[in-house]
């Protein structure tokens, strides 16, 4: 007999005469104590991202290319990898056009295996959007496709996100609801919370340990 | 090589490992150090009494429903992940997972696999498997690698170096990989950096363990806060998931107040910095991403554990580490006392199932029943009451059929059995009592001076001069009348 048979033989054989348990999910658990005014959801959001070092910046949707074009010149970062087919991607490749001081910008266009060596070694800052953010625990969420590929908010140093503030969630019961995740999700759904970091040594917390050092955070004033 | 193989390990069972481990003081104020801050901790993150016991409740009604419905949820959880292009492979033993495992690895021709943490794989022995068939195999969480350098185990499920302290990571750095010595940990972490960027980079395969695996989606949710959980299960062209039978839930939302459970009860966080939900290999018009994903399921030992009503409740368990964190005696002794994989209270309950009792004969009696690690269990589990049920399976006699545990019985003394037999007798016999308390007060001073290992630490015991009976006879007597409190 297979692996599988045996083992779900055994299972069976231990659950003889019962029935399943019926499902009492009470979901005011998750969401009642996680509720904010709306004014109040960058707040929260902001706060517990900072306590984690992120940095958060709330500026209007329409100067945020400028913003990032500061933000990696104070850092001497030289190139940026970003998604020309998104929306945001032409946002920011329409804003730089004209200005010859802007950093290189940088395109995930071929599978990883073409360009591995350099994604993981000389792409020094990326940038993608988000489909959402959660106030109760401060975190992004991610949904990486063709255009903004999974390793794009892992491998470069530094990860730059653009989240709107009208898309902030109380909590994450609510933003799975809203979104209907339950009907599908993507190969790969993320929700980022910070940058990397350990404290497996002594317990002592340390930042950028395999992912980003550096996780900055542009909220866009939509609301 | 040089290679180091802790004291700990050397010395055959568990109450010599103990002795050692208490006379190190280094390693006892590491833990305590560590202890102290994690409880601290956790306590931060509940501080809503309400709100906590909402959520532990609602937790373990989460898994005791998986749990009662575990065989068509496995299935489900099946189907749907291949449908998402997963391919899920069974495995009733760890030799079958790890042939499994090297199979897929094989196939590909792979000589280099990084591993993320995952204790499912430490259950596997995985690393020596592969590296016996010249298979690299890697470490990538920061204190897994740490371990894996010093030839160790893990000493905790969630900090699997927290035996050590900074100065002795920097030794080690020093020695194996010609790093100057520096007790920065900024520092000690960026070189951890340096070497596994390299890994991720050129490794065939990685490998993963399974926070919860949901039936609804076909999905694989992992959560972790370095991101090699996600470099491991990204960069390299194929990932192998490995996880046991029980980690399966019903549907997405179930995972909302899991998640909230495990990152407040293991580090007191109100999330990790990344979740990791994984539904399907790279898509053909997406550009990263494993081009092949596989989920091995893993018995081990869960279906014994499974066919017991009330020992199922171990299955519960999401692995947070809190009851070790605010155990009294793995405090005090450290993970490495244990000798198996999982330590602390978790391990004294799930061991027994994977092991048998008679290799872990000591594992549910080192405890002294104090309850903390059942009051702190973010989903409830009873385990103060079912140590006490595993003492009773191993004092069985080995006759005794069925064994509700595997190697039950053995702690089985027949010398013992019968004076409990006469103890309990002496206590059912009121003529006989009597006679046993009469002379027990009256020939006090024969009592014995030694008491096997009883008074190596404490007094001998000895009868007092009159019995409670008699003195509540007496009370009784001059107190005869009124009210029964003066």
């Amino acid at each position: 007999m297979s692996a599988r048979s045996t083992i779900l033989n055994k299972l069976r054989a231990g659950l003889a005469g019962t029935s399943p348990r019926p499902d009492e999910f009470d979901a005011s658990l998750v969401t009642e104590p996680w509720r904010y005014p709306p004014q109040e959801r960058v707040a929260r959001l902001r706060t517990l991202m900072e306590a984690v070092h992120t940095e958060v910046h709330e500026i209007p949707q329409a100067n945020w290319p400028d913003v990032v074009a500061q933000l990696l010149s104070q850092r001497d970062i030289g190139s940026l990898l970003y998604a020309p087919a998104t929306a945001h991607g032409q946002q920011l490749e329409r804003a730089w056009r004209d200005r010859p001081d802007c950093p290189e910008l940088r395109v995930y266009d071929r599978p990883v295996e073409a360009w591995k060596e350099e994604l993981f070694n000389d792409v020094p800052a990326s940038l993608t959007g988000t489909v959402g953010g959660i106030a109760a625990t401060g975190s992004l969420v991610l949904w990486p496709d063709r255009h903004e590929p999974r390793l794009m908010s892992l491998v470069p140093p530094v990860h730059i996100a653009l989240l709107r503030a009208s898309e902030i969630h109380d909590n994450f019961y609510d933003l799975m609801t809203a979104q209907n995740w339950a009907a599908g999700l993507p190969t790969n759904a993320l929700l980022v919370s910070g940058p990397s970091k350990t404290a497996d040594i002594e317990q002592v917390l340390a930042y950028g340990a395999h992912g980003p050092k550096e996780l900055i955070v542009l909220v866009l004033e939509d609301v | 090589m040089n290679q180091r193989i802790p004291v700990t390990e050397l010395t055959s069972d568990f109450k010599s490992r103990a002795h050692d481990a208490l006379a190190d003081p280094q390693l006892r104020a590491n833990f305590r150090t560590a202890m102290d801050s994690l409880m601290r901790k956790r306590a931060d993150a509940f501080s809503d009494e309400a709100e906590r016991e909402g959520l532990r409740e609602l937790g373990n009604l989460i898994r005791a429903r998986s749990l009662s419905n575990l065989p068509d949820l496995l299935e489900q959880l099946e189907a749907r992940l291949t449908a998402n292009g997963i391919k899920v492979h069974w495995a009733e033993t760890t030799a079958q997972a790890n042939e499994i495992v090297h199979g897929i690895i094989e196939a590909r021709n792979g000589r280099q696999v990084v591993k993320g943490k995952s204790m499912v794989s430490e259950e596997m022995e995985m690393n020596d498997y592969l590296a016996d068939r010249d298979i690299e195999c890697l470490e990538s969480d920061m204190g897994e690698y740490i371990v894996q350098l010093d030839h160790e185990k893990p000493s905790h499920i969630i900090m699997p170096a927290i035996h050590k302290n900074a100065r002795q990571v920097s030794q080690l750095f020093n020695e194996k990989l010609g790093e100057p010595v520096s007790e920065d940990v900024d520092e000690l972490i960026q070189t951890g950096r340096r070497i596994l960027r390299r890994k991720f980079l050129e490794a065939d395969v990685g490998v993963s363990g399974v926070n919860f695996a949901i039936a609804e989606t076909g999905t694989l949710l992992l959560v972790e806060n370095e991101g090699n959980g996600r470099m491991s299960t990204t960069a390299p062209p194929v990932h192998i998931a490995v996880t046991g039978i029980e980690k399966v839930v019903s549907n997405l939302r179930d995972v909302v107040p899991l998640l909230s459970l495990l990152t407040r009860s293991a580090l007191g966080q109100p999330i990790t910095t990344y979740v990791n939900m994984i539904s399907g290999p790279r898509k053909p018009d997406e550009l990263d991403g494993p081009e092949e994903v596989h989920l091995v399921l893993l018995d081990n030992g869960r279906t014994g554990a499974f066919a017991d009503a009330q020992l199922r409740q171990t299955l519960n368990c999401i692995r947070c580490g809190a009851c070790m964190n605010h155990c009294p005696v793995y405090t005090r002794v450290g993970g490495h006392t244990y000798g198996e994989v999982y330590p602390g209270p978790i391990g004294k309950i799930v061991t027994p199932h994977m092991v048998g009792l008679d290799r872990v004969p000591d594992h549910p009696s080192a405890s002294s029943l104090c309850g903390a690690c059942g009051e702190v269990c973010p989903v409830k589990i009873p385990i103060p009451e079912l140590l006490q049920r595993l003492r009773q399976e191993n004092v069985q006699s080995p006759q005794h059929e069925p064994k509700a545990v595997k190697g039950a019985g053995s702690k089985y003394s027949r010398k013992e059995r019968m004076i409990w037999r006469s103890w309990q007798w002496l206590n059912t016999q009121p003529a006989l009592y009597r006679l046993f308390l009469w002379g027990a007060t009256r020939f006090r001073g024969l009592a014995p001076k030694r008491v096997g290992p009883w008074t190596e630490n404490h007094s001998a015991p000895v009868p007092a001069r009159r019995s409670l009976h008699d003195l509540a006879r007496d009370h009784l007597s001059t107190n005869a009348v009124g009210d029964p409190r003066t």
